[in-house]
C-alpha cells in the first residue's frame, strides 16, 4: 500500500526552541532547517542534550517552536488551534517511543485502532485498518493479545502499527529500539524502512550508528544545530575500497 | 589474510588448477578480496616447494592440476584449529591520526572526529543497504557475502562508537582543564588548555 501525498511531508524552517528566560534560558534548538520528503528515511544523531528529542517533538506538533516555522504536508502548524493540531497529529503523524506507550488493558488490535476511533472512524472500519497495520508489521496473529502476553519486540511492533495505521504520512520514532535486543531492534528498522519505501516520510532519532545506517540521510545535531549530513553513496564498487580491502 | 592457507583449504576439497582456485576462492568469500592470478601461482610454487602440495600433471587442456599432500592436510587442520593471531594488529591509521592530533597544538580534533564520523556512517549506510538487498533475494551462494558484510558492519559500527568515546573524553578533558584554568584566574596564572580551542566552538 503506497501512501499518496505531496512530495515534501515535513519542513522545519529556521526553527528555534528556547526553554526558560533571561539568564537561565537554554537554547535547545537554533536555526534548524530540515525537510523530509515522501519516501525518505532520515535519522537524527547527536550526543545527549544536542536537541534530538526537542526536534522530534516540534516536528510532530507536540511542542511549539520559539522561532521559525514547522510545516506538515504544507500546513503551517503555528496557524492551527489545539483541536486542529490534535486532529492533524491523529491523522497524519505517527509516533513511536522507546517505552512503547501502549495501553495495557487493551488488546494489540484495540491499541492500534485507538487513534482512529478517537478520530471518529467507525469501530468496524477502525479494526479492519488496525488488522491491516498489524499485518504490515508482521504480527497479524497477535491482534487479540494483551501487552503482558507479548515480548518487548512484539509490543514495539504494535506501537509501530499504531503509528502507521490509516494513511499516516509522517512517522516519528524516538529511540524505538532502546529497550530491545539487537535482532529485534533490526526487525524494527526493517519495518520503518519498509514504511519509507512505501512512501511515508520517516524521522528516526537514535544514538546507534547501526540503526541510523538504515536511513537515506543522517543528520548530525550538536548544541541545537545541524552540523553535518551524510547520505549513502550506493556505489557497491566503493564498498571494498572504503573497507581497505 | 592468508592466501596460502586459503588455497590449501580449497585443495583439500579436491585437486584444482590455478584459475579454478581463484574463482572458487572469490565465490566463497563473496568476491570481497579479489585475488590476482599471479599471486595464486607464486603461492602454489611456494606450497610445492614446502611439500604441502604436489603437481598432479595436466588436465588434458594444458592446466597444471595441484593436489594437497598429507603435510598440507595437517597444515590446514592446524590453521582452522588456531585462532587468528592478534599480536600483530594491522596499522590503524585513524588511531594514529587522532593520537597525533591530540598531542599537537592548533589541530581541530573535533573536526577530525566529525569528518571521520560522517565518512564512517556513510560507509555503514552502504554496507547496510548492500546487506538488505542481498538478504532480500538471498541465494545459497550469498551466505558468505552476508557474513562478510556483517563483519564490515560490526567493524564500522565499532569505529563510530570509538569516535563517540574519543569525543566525549575530549569534552570531559577540556571541561576539567577549563575548570582548572578558572581556579587559577584570580592569581592571573591562566593555564593554557590546548584542547579548549578545539572543543569550545
Amino acid at each position: 500500500m503506497s501512501v499518496q501525498g505531496p512530495q515534501q511531508v515535513l519542513e522545519l524552517a529556521k526553527v528555534g526552541r528556547t526553554f526558560g528566560e533571561g539568564a537561565t534560558a537554554v537554547a535547545a534548538l537554533r536555526d534548524v532547517d530540515l525537510t523530509i520528503d515522501a519516501g525518505e528515511f532520515v535519522a537524527v544523531m547527536g550526543p545527549s542534550g544536542s536537541g534530538k528529542s526537542s526536534l522530534l517533538a516540534l516536528a510532530g506538533g507536540l511542542d511549539r517552536p520559539t522561532s521559525g516555522a514547522v510545516f506538515v504536508e504544507s500546513t503551517p502548524l503555528a496557524g492551527l488551534g489545539l483541536n486542529e493540531l490534535a486532529r492533524l497529529r491523529r491523522r497524519a503523524v505517527g509516533y513511536v517511543f522507546q517505552d512503547f506507550n501502549l495501553v495495557p488493558t487493551l488488546t494489540a488490535g484495540e491499541n492500534v485502532a485507538l487513534p482512529l476511533e478517537l478520530d471518529g472512524v467507525p469501530a468496524r472500519k477502525a479494526h479492519r485498518q488496525a488488522a491491516d497495520a498489524l499485518r504490515q508489521v508482521g504480527i497479524p496473529e497477535l491482534a487479540d493479545r494483551f501487552m503482558d502476553q507479548m515480548s518487548g519486540g512484539q509490543q514495539q511492533r504494535v506501537a509501530i502499527a499504531r503509528a502507521i495505521v490509516g494513511q499516516r504520512r509522517l512517522i516519528l520514532a524516538d529511540e524505538p529500539t532502546g529497550a530491545l535486543d539487537s535482532t529485534t531492534g533490526q526487525g524494527v528498522m526493517e519495518v520503518l524502512r519498509s514504511r519509507a519505501d512505501a512512501g511515508a516520510a520517516v524521522m528516526l532519532v537514535t544514538h546507534e550508528a547501526r540503526h541510523a545506517a538504515w536511513a537515506d540521510r543522517v543528520v548530525f545535531l550538536r548544541d541545537g544545530r545541524i552540523i553535518d549530513q551524510a547520505a549513502a553513496m550506493h556505489d557497491p564498487t566503493m564498498l571494498l575500497t572504503q573497507a581497505g580491502l | 589474510m592468508s592466501i596460502r592457507h586459503s588455497l590449501l583449504a580449497l585443495l583439500q576439497d579436491q585437486p584444482r588448477y590455478g584459475y579454478q582456485l581463484r574463482v572458487e576462492f572469490e565465490n566463497r568469500t563473496g568476491a570481497t578480496w579479489p585475488l590476482n592470478i599471479g599471486q595464486v601461482y607464486t603461492t602454489l610454487d611456494r606450497l610445492e616447494r614446502d611439500a604441502l602440495v604436489a603437481r598432479d600433471g595436466d588436465d588434458g587442456e594444458g592446466h597444471v592440476v595441484y593436489s594437497i599432500t598429507p603435510a598440507g592436510q595437517a597444515e590446514v587442520r592446524s590453521w582452522f584449529a588456531a585462532p587468528v593471531e592478534r599480536n600483530n594488529p594491522p596499522r590503524n591509521e585513524l588511531a594514529i591520526k587522532l593520537a597525533l592530533a591530540v598531542t599537537l597544538p592548533g589541530v581541530d580534533v573535533q573536526a577530525i572526529i566529525q569528518a571521520q564520523r560522517v565518512a564512517s556512517i556513510r560507509a555503514l549506510q552502504d554496507y547496510t543497504k548492500a546487506r538488505r538487498d542481498t538478504a532480500a533475494n538471498q541465494r545459497a551462494a550469498d551466505t558468505a557475502w552476508l557474513l562478510v558484510l556483517d563483519s564490515l558492519i560490526f567493524q564500522t559500527e565499532a569505529e563510530v562508537r570509538w569516535l563517540d568515546l574519543c569525543e566525549a573524553r575530549m569534552v570531559q578533558q577540556a571541561q576539567s582543564a577549563a575548570a582548572a584554568g578558572a581556579r587559577k584566574t584570580p592569581n592571573g596564572a591562566m593555564e593554557d588548555a590546548p584542547l579548549n580551542a578545539d572543543i569550545r566552538r
